[in-house]
């Protein structure tokens, strides 16, 4: 190619090629926008989106937790920190303490899967700002809570058969079909 | 606001103070008016709007949580450069440092002073407007090696010293672009160039001649690259250089510079629409003075603002060029192109003293099916892609 040919073409090309560009970022001006307006201008709160196996901050539902110590035991990190007390009248056991540090924790779901009630689960809440760190530390004992001791025949009162179902449908939504998990057995 | 003064010195007002210190202070004031009621707005809008543009160009939505749609973000962005600390490094040339922001900012702004507004709307129609503008736009040049110079700093030196390459090789073709449209004009007068153009696109410059045509890329190109503008913004090239020779800056000072660069680009469109686009000419519908006034200003400022908008798009389109690249891009291609731009002017005025109407309709024509190619291209990009579309501006 002659160098006047190579001239002329690159003028030619850096004309049709910025031509061609400008119509794609104009294209592009009348394209919706991809950005989601978090935290205010979304039409349902994220937190309501989000799948049951989303692993957020970690919660108990104290009413179903058998203090079995299962979590605790298998956490490898050691977050979880239980308290049992006895009663040595009643010879009733309650809690007297179930703190989680989620500074600490990384959030792998060893202790919701090994939970028998699914009691301590992952919610689909993650936003975990806090002043201080010990802001972060989840205390779920306020006051002495006794155990939880599942019924031979099946709950009877209404709001514990709430509790229970939601505990299993988490434990159902962590089983693997396939592998016949706990989930899958109790199916 | 002569004549003001002078009434105020006949009715007794102002007894004991000398003439010209009075029409010092009407002149301070009406500059600062001017730049308070005027040109600010306009510098810190056009910021909000090339980000929301820029936004939108990369899916994204930009500013829009100050005041409606996040106009009012240039405010809260001149008060927080307001409240910072004015830092001025240990080992900079202290006033030098300081001076340099004004003498960038006066480059720019001083070109308002022979804007054409409207027939009426000038501030001085000076015999030699865009000489003016030219000579005071290269003010900036000095300001900003100034501003390198002065803050001690390796990327402010560099950067200054690759701005003032870049300015000095633009104003070549930029220049001489100029030139082939006083060829046709034989006035620098910015009032006599738009005079020559009539309302009509056809009687615009623009599509006076395929020279002239082309001279209005060049012109524009070459004022993207003296303004400093992406894809010509190496003086300030953050990936290489931080931010050039603002580096150093903080607070007011700092934004003095984009200050200027913004305002910049509305004088870029300004000057292009003075040119080539028939200024504020409008068709002769009404008879009022002050409608006429009003719909010209209004002709003129929308002229203007739709190459800031284009400035803005470019911007979002084109990657940066290197040093290497702008410096052959400028002296092997654009200087040639205008010197032709030049030349083919001055035959085809010799030819057609006066013009030709039907070349003037066939560039006409020719503009027109550019931009239908323009409009089918984008058409396909977005059958192409088939994007959620979205044609609201507001989100």
């Amino acid at each position: 190619m002659s160098t006047l040919t190579a001239y002329v073409n690159n003028i030619a090309e850096t004309i049709t090629s910025v031509f061609e560009g400008m119509s794609i970022t104009f294209s592009h001006l009348v394209r919706r926008p991809s950005t989601i307006q978090y935290p205010d201008r979304i039409p349902q709160q994220i937190q309501d989106t989000l799948p049951l196996r989303y692993r957020g901050i970690l919660e108990v539902d104290m009413d179903i937790c058998t203090g079995c110590l299962a979590c605790e035991r298998i956490c490898p990190i050691t977050c979880i920190a239980i308290g049992i007390d006895m009663d040595k009248e009643t010879r009733q056991r309650s809690f007297s303490q179930f703190d989680i540090d989620m500074c600490k924790c990384m959030y792998c779901g060893l202790c919701s899967e090994s939970c028998p009630t699914g009691a301590i689960r992952h919610s689909q809440e993650f936003e975990g700002a806090s002043h201080n760190p010990a802001g972060l530390v989840r205390r779920f004992v306020t006051e002495p809570v006794s155990l939880y001791k599942p019924k031979k025949g099946g709950e009877t009162e209404p709001k514990m058969i709430a509790k229970v179902e939601t505990g299993k449908m988490y434990m159902d939504e962590l089983a693997t079909p396939d592998a016949g998990g706990k989930g899958s057995e109790e199916r | 606001m002569q004549s003001l003064a002078d009434q105020l010195f006949e009715a007794g007002y102002l007894p004991g103070i000398s003439r010209e210190f009075v029409y010092a202070a009407v002149i301070l004031l009406v500059a600062i008016s001017v730049l308070s009621v005027f040109v600010a707005p306009l510098a810190g809008v056009t910021s909000w709007l090339e980000r929301r543009v820029w936004a939108r160009i990369q899916s994204r939505i930009g500013p829009n949580r100050v005041g409606p749609q996040g106009i009012l973000q240039w405010l809260a962005d001149g008060i927080k450069n307001l409240l910072k600390e004015d830092l001025i490094p240990a080992a900079a040339d202290r006033k030098l440092f300081a001076l340099a922001p004004y003498v960038v900012f006066m480059g720019f702004f001083a070109t308002f002073v022979v804007i054409p507004f409207g027939s009426q709307l000038i501030v001085a129609d000076l015999n030699i407007g865009i000489l003016y503008i030219l000579a005071v736009t290269s003010l900036v040049v000095v300001g900003i090696l100034m501003a390198g110079w002065s803050s001690n700093n390796k990327w402010s030196l560099l950067g200054g010293m690759r701005s003032a390459a870049q300015i000095v090789s633009y104003e070549i073709p930029a220049g001489l672009s100029v030139l082939t449209i006083i060829f046709i004009t034989g006035t620098l007068s910015m009032q006599g160039i738009i005079g020559r153009q009539g309302w009509a696109p056809w009687d615009w410059f623009l599509f006076y001649s395929p020279f002239t045509f082309i001279a209005f890329f060049l012109f524009f190109t070459a004022a993207l690259a003296e303004g400093n503008r992406t894809p010509f913004d190496i003086p300030e090239a953050e990936s290489e250089l931080v931010a050039g020779y603002v580096t150093e800056y903080s607070g007011m000072r700092f934004l003095f510079f984009f200050f200027a660069e913004w305002g910049n680009l509305y004088v870029i469109g300004a000057v292009a629409t003075t040119l080539f686009l028939g200024g504020w000419q409008i068709p002769p519908l009404f008879e009022n003075v002050f409608i006429n006034g009003l719909l010209e200003f209004v002709v003129f400022f929308l002229k203007a603002y739709l190459w800031v908008f284009v400035a803005m798009w470019i911007r979002g389109t084109l990657p940066r060029v290197r040093v290497d690249q702008l410096m052959s891009m400028c002296w092997k291609y654009m200087v040639p192109l205008s010197f032709i731009c030049l030349f083919g002017t001055a035959t085809f005025l010799v030819i057609w003293p006066a013009g030709n109407r039907w070349i003037s309709m066939l560039m006409f024509v020719l503009g027109l099916l550019i931009l239908a190619r323009f409009c089918w291209r984008v058409r396909f990009q977005i059958r192409h892609a088939r994007p959620d579309l979205y044609f609201n501006p507001f989100i």
